[in-house]
């Protein structure tokens, strides 16, 4: 009797990557920021909350390796409401929480949804980690790989999963580029051949408006969801 | 009872939000009172035989199919602390997730709405066993060695405690592990005629206390 099932065992309920809510309605497009320690994640998601929260209805995640120290700094910015920023714990292991075991941040994701109403975006920022750490696709709908060019300007070229799969790679404090010796051309170049067509972004944030080109392909992911 | 699906269920890797607790090894480990192979041991049984036991009899119950409502009052009765509660509920509630995703029931969609902000761990793990085709025994089994996994795991990762050797205190530990299942089934079996009061209630003070220090704590790995 297979008849029944829809009504007996409603599945998509319990999955995280369905597009609709327990209620029918349609859920926030989730969007997850990965990347190493110190590469500027929690700085993005911070330049991304004031470039779009006067057009979406946003929230933020945060994975804290072992503090709150992530999730205290976007409060003390106030780039959102307190009651739109939530941590997950990740018992040493942030990897873990975003990719094999994600049942943690699914429940701060629909318990943020339930809190503060509809929501169009959710941005989950990972613990920073290595550069083997993805996100799930039960968690999110694309991910950002957030590296910064202090960090070596061969990191492009050593590959791994976050840079080669990301949805959008970022290259971030493009300002430092002179005085730590990395070469942005060789860094894009690197990017382009372990990429493919997925686009990267260089960035600075320390200029006006440094976010602009990433806060635009989270405006066109916005468009693809609503219309999907 | 299907032996395969007491692995998959007993799995660390099953995705139901355990790898970010460490039962109460986090506050230990700093308070000295674990740091070795041998006092993770003794940590261990200690806890085994206090939450552990407790937790087996509750699971084994909603594994016999006693009113899940009850068990989760009974499993309140024996938690003080207000932190762990926290924890036990959403744990269950992750426990939920995953298991109504694994497999699927009508018992599991009647649990989560009814309890939508989740029913205690142990609960929901006696439930679970059951829509996997269970029973009390491989509940209590699952119960009780998860009261040891979880420290174990985290006081390799909070020490660097020789992943071996902590094995080795697993191993070492099996027959209590047997031992406290089978008294968790037996207290269970009696439950249903004598009631929730018949099911163990070993508490662990020091756990208990630890627990709410931890809940404090500005910095630290694990969520409990």
């Amino acid at each position: 009797m297979h008849l029944d099932h829809g009504v007996t065992y409603p599945h998509r309920h319990t999955h995280g990557a369905a597009p609709v809510r327990a209620d029918g309605t349609r859920r926030a497009l989730r969007i997850g920021l990965g990347g190493p320690v110190g590469s500027g994640k929690t700085a993005t998601v911070a330049a991304l909350c004031r470039a779009l929260r006067t057009e979406l209805s946003m929230a933020v995640v945060t994975n804290d390796i072992y503090t709150r120290e992530d999730a205290e700094f976007l409060l003390r910015e106030a780039v959102l409401p307190p009651e739109r920023i939530t941590a997950v714990e990740t018992g040493a292991c942030p990897h873990t929480a975003i990719r094999d075991d994600i049942s943690a941040n699914l429940e701060a994701v629909e318990e943020l949804e339930e809190s503060v109403g509809p929501l169009d975006l959710i941005l989950i920022e990972s613990g920073g980690d290595n550069l083997t750490a993805t996100f799930s696709r039960g968690l999110v709908d694309a991910q950002v790989f957030v590296i910064d060019v202090a960090g070596g300007d061969d990191i492009p070229r050593k590959g791994g999963p976050g840079v080669t799969t990301a949805d959008l790679l970022v290259v971030n404090k493009t300002d430092l580029a002179p005085y730590v010796g990395s070469d942005l051309d060789r860094m894009a170049r690197d990017a382009a051949e372990q990429r493919g067509e997925l686009p990267v972004a260089f960035q600075s944030l320390r200029g006006a408006d440094g976010v602009a080109p990433v806060a635009e392909w989270v405006r066109e992911r916005i468009a693809a969801w609503i219309v999907r | 009872m299907s032996l395969a699906a007491l692995l998959v269920l007993a799995d660390g890797r099953f995705p139901a939000g355990g790898h970010a607790h460490s039962g109460g090894a986090e506050a230990a480990c700093k308070a000295g009172r674990i740091h070795d192979a041998a006092t993770l041991e003794d940590f261990c049984r200690g806890r085994l035989h206090t939450a552990g036991l407790t937790a087996a009899g509750l699971a084994a119950a909603a594994a016999l199919g006693l009113d899940p409502a009850g068990l989760d009052a009974a499993a309140d009765a024996r938690t003080p602390s207000p932190a762990l509660r926290t924890a036990g509920r959403r744990l269950g509630r992750q426990l939920l997730r995953a298991a109504r995703a694994t497999w699927p029931s009508p018992e599991l969609d009647a649990l989560a709405a009814a309890f939508p902000r989740g029913a205690h761990q142990p609960v929901v793990l006696g439930l679970t066993a059951r829509s996997a085709g269970l029973g009390p025994d491989g509940a209590a089994q699952v119960a009780a060695y998860e009261s040891v996994g979880g420290p174990a795991t985290a006081t390799v990762r909070l020490l660097g405690l020789d992943p071996f050797e902590a094995s080795g205190v697993l191993a070492r530990l099996a027959p209590d592990l047997d031992a406290v299942a089978a008294r968790a089934v037996a207290a269970a079996l009696r439950a249903r005629t004598d009631g929730t009061d018949a099911l163990p209630a070993a508490s662990s003070p020091l756990l208990e206390i630890a627990a709410e220090v931890h809940a404090d704590w500005p910095v630290r790995l694990f969520a409990s």
